[in-house]
């Protein structure tokens, strides 16, 4: 009787999965118990400590004019280091959102491309493809930077892109900054309203194509609506925005000369060589799953299309891009994920994203490791599972829906 | 995102050494070579030739500790680190010394976790310009774009020179100094700024180095010396008393040529306690007692390293000279 109770109890496979989950998790408890452990004692031996105090303290370092010492309005001797992490998380966004929209619209196109009937375009798709994707990515970096850095003219010279408000040079791109008034809100919230319209217009022209087959011009309406309400809140509140156009000079002290600051927006050669490559590199793999994607898609869906008399464009849009996507989505958002940590590699080229101004600059002047590495690992982590929730979403709605 | 790796390692470096690793000097018996943290390439203090031979200033000094700790100068392996990494290198014990033109500074001596055992070269920052601007003080550097390295002193340094004289500038900052002098060849920036050996050594990667020229004023202290952790004063005092051996073996005349002569035939005090005739003072470091013998007939003394490596990129000895030759290099005495 004992006996086969004991038996019974070592046998049961319930019983035992638990004694197993219990025994990993002790094991995992002790695991990590010896590193924070070994970490303490290591800091404690260096005569380090341990604590985010080190984020009010005022930074000393000047970072290069970007959006995030725009944003927050970077002041040497006045900012703090917590300012600086926000500054590199800004930058790092920018980089990997415009990174984002180029690589994907560039990687559609040439995925498309690839699949041609016409020899040529079919040819470039291939060599651009097998090219970009071979070579490392750091290398692409320098690349791009060097020649664009060497093909621009001096910083006391310019390339007019649109004479007196959008031109170059060796210091960068200069656009015109819009400056805005109070009242502008009301602009901001008129277009708020406009999609919002624009949305209840469209389910309701959807229901009525659905029960009486009578087409509405959805898009026309929408964009004449959105654009319309914004204009003419913004003209009735009295154009609360101005420009604020770049502002160059040929006289005066020599290195005074060139374009002024404070007068436009700059975009440095070191974040359009970043973007640039993040693009042309990320859309070649991109590419490869857009192929993968349509060529997924059953023959005989593109002949039943042309069948009951659509044209290729239309197929491709209405047919095979939709039953594509569904295969091209899960692959595509690791490809996102992956441009945003590659946009680490940045700081080879002095842009001043995350890892080049706190996990850099800021950790070798305060040392503080543990915290900012774990800091910067949080924004890595967040910007990697925002990604994913929103990639799931999109990809829950464009799942073919069975029934 | 290899960057990214990298960082997330040395943090795990930190995490997983045991907390045993007080002994360097054990653990680097144990292994057989000293791990020593250099630049990527600074010509004349450390820089690897077209063979993988490292060469320099600060190269010469982790194979003195090489020498003093195996009798073996060559016992050494390299490990080439950019400013940024190498503070998490030390710290973490991926490198026994810290042998990386880094300045001795309040802030990395108290809140690194670190130890400078010494200075080995005092530099100041200069500021090169191409020729061509026509600007003759660093006063009139107002608008300037300046390129640099980041994580450095250079950078802190650069801003409070600005601020301090009301002047605006941008900063460029690169992680390598390859693609700082790149950048700054291509005509990124108006101004390149370094220690002034680093200026020394750098001019001639540009592709015109006599097209620039370096301002005449030096804009802080650097002292450059070998960095230790904190808490192990065994292997400080090795790393610190075999500069000092070198330097002390300058101002006696003892030289890699003669110092076989001098160990048989001299018999002043002060070089035969150097040498290893009297006393025990390599015991009293864990060595043995040839310690500084064999730094100086395998690497030389501080003269002999300085002119292999420093005096061709035409830097004089300047503040670098022996006190008693006019310059500040002072060595506590062995004894
Ligand atoms: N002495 C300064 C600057 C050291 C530094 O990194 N200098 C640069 C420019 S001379 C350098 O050594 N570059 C060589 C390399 O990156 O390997 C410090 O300790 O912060």
């Amino acid at each position: 009787m004992q006996q086969s109770s004991l038996k019974s109890i070592i046998y049961d496979a319930r019983l035992r999965g638990y004694f197993y989950q219990v025994f990993i998790l002790g094991c995992l408890a002790f695991g990590l118990w010896w590193l924070i452990d070994n970490t303490v004692t290591n800091l404690a031996d260096r005569g380090k400590t341990v604590g985010f105090g080190f984020l009010t303290e005022n930074a000393g370092f000047q970072i290069s004019s970007t959006l995030g010492t725009w944003l927050f309005d970077y002041k040497v001797g006045q900012s703090s280091y917590l300012d600086v992490y926000f500054i590199g998380i800004a930058n790092t966004f920018l980089v990997a959102v415009l990174g984002i929209a180029g690589a994907t619209v560039l990687g559609f196109t040439v995925g498309i491309m690839r699949l041609s009937k016409n020899f040529i375009i079919r040819s470039f798709a291939t060599v651009y493809i097998e090219l970009l994707r071979n070579i490392p990515l750091l290398l692409q970096l320098f690349f791009w930077y060097f020649a664009v850095l060497r093909a621009l003219p001096s910083k006391r010279d310019k390339i007019e892109i649109i004479p007196d408000v959008v031109a170059m040079n060796i210091t960068g791109l200069y656009l015109p900054a819009p400056v805005i008034e109070p009242g502008f809100i009301y602009s901001v919230i008129a277009f708020v309203i406009a999609i919002i319209i624009t949305l209840v217009m469209k389910s309701w022209a959807q229901k009525r194509q659905f029960e009486t087959g009578q087409r509405f011009p959805v898009l026309w309406t929408a964009l004449g609506l959105i654009i319309g309400l914004t204009m003419l809140t913004f003209w009735i509140t009295g154009s609360p925005m101005n420009w604020s156009y770049p502002e160059f000079k040929m006289t005066g002290a020599i290195l005074r000369r060139g374009f002024q600051s404070g007068s436009g927006m700059v975009l440095v050669p070191e974040m359009l060589a970043v973007w640039l490559a993040l693009t042309l590199y990320t859309a070649a793999f991109i590419a490869e799953i857009v192929r993968a994607g349509i060529l997924a898609v059953a023959k005989g869906q593109t002949e039943a299309a042309y069948s009951i008399g659509m044209r290729p464009g239309m197929t491709l849009r209405l047919i095979i891009i939709p039953q594509a996507l569904r295969v091209i989505i899960p692959p595509l958002t690791s490809q996102y994920l992956n441009l945003t940590k590659n946009s680490s590699l940045a700081v080879a080229i002095a842009y001043p994203e995350l890892v080049s101004i706190f996990a850099g600059t800021a950790l070798n002047q305060v040392g503080k490791e543990i915290e900012m590495i774990f800091m910067m690992m949080m924004v890595y982590l967040t910007f990697s599972v925002a990604t994913a929730a929103f990639m799931n979403w999109f990809n829950a709605r464009v799942k073919l829906v069975e029934r | 995102m290899k960057k990214l790796t990298a960082a997330m390692v040395a943090v795990a470096g930190v995490a997983f050494a045991t907390s045993a690793s007080a002994a360097t000097l054990d653990d680097v018996k144990a292994k057989g070579h000293i791990q020593c943290g250099v630049s990527q390439g600074l010509p004349g203090f450390s820089n690897a030739d077209d063979a993988g031979k490292w060469t320099g200033l600060d190269v010469d000094l982790c194979r003195a500790v090489a020498a003093a700790v195996f009798g073996d100068a060559n016992a050494v392996k390299f490990t080439p680190l950019s400013a940024k990494q190498r503070f998490t290198a030390i710290a973490s014990g991926e490198v026994d010394i810290l042998s990386r033109n880094t300045t001795w500074t309040m802030t990395r001596d108290t809140q690194l976790g670190l130890n400078f055992a010494g200075v080995n070269y005092y530099d100041g920052q200069g500021m090169m310009v191409p020729t061509s601007l026509g600007v003759t003080s660093a006063t009139e550097l107002d608008g300037a774009n300046i390129c640099t390295n980041t994580g450095t002193t250079t950078e802190l340094n650069i801003t409070d020179f600005f601020r301090a004289n009301g002047m605006s500038f941008n900063l460029v900052a690169f992680e390598k100094a390859d693609e700082v002098v790149a950048a700054y060849d291509a005509g990124r920036c108006d101004v390149y700024t370094t220690d002034r050996s680093g200026l020394a050594a750098q001019r001639g990667k540009l592709t015109a180095p006599d097209a620039h020229m370096v301002l005449s004023e030096i804009i802080s202290k650097e002292p450059l010396g070998p960095v230790v952790r904190q808490g192990d004063d065994q292997w400080f005092n090795i790393v610190r008393w075999s500069l000092n051996a070198m330097i002390n073996a300058e101002e006696m005349g003892i030289t890699s040529e003669n110092v076989n002569a001098t160990k048989y035939n001299d018999v002043t005090p002060g070089v035969a306690r150097l040498v290893g005739k009297e006393g025990n003072f390599g015991e009293e470091l864990g060595l043995s007692n040839d310690w500084a013998y064999n730094i100086i007939s395998q690497v030389g003394n501080y003269a002999e390293s300085y002119e292999a490596n420093v005096t061709p990129l035409g830097l004089a000895r300047g503040v670098n000279a022996l006190w008693s030759d006019g310059g500040i290099l002072y060595a506590a005495p062995i004894r």
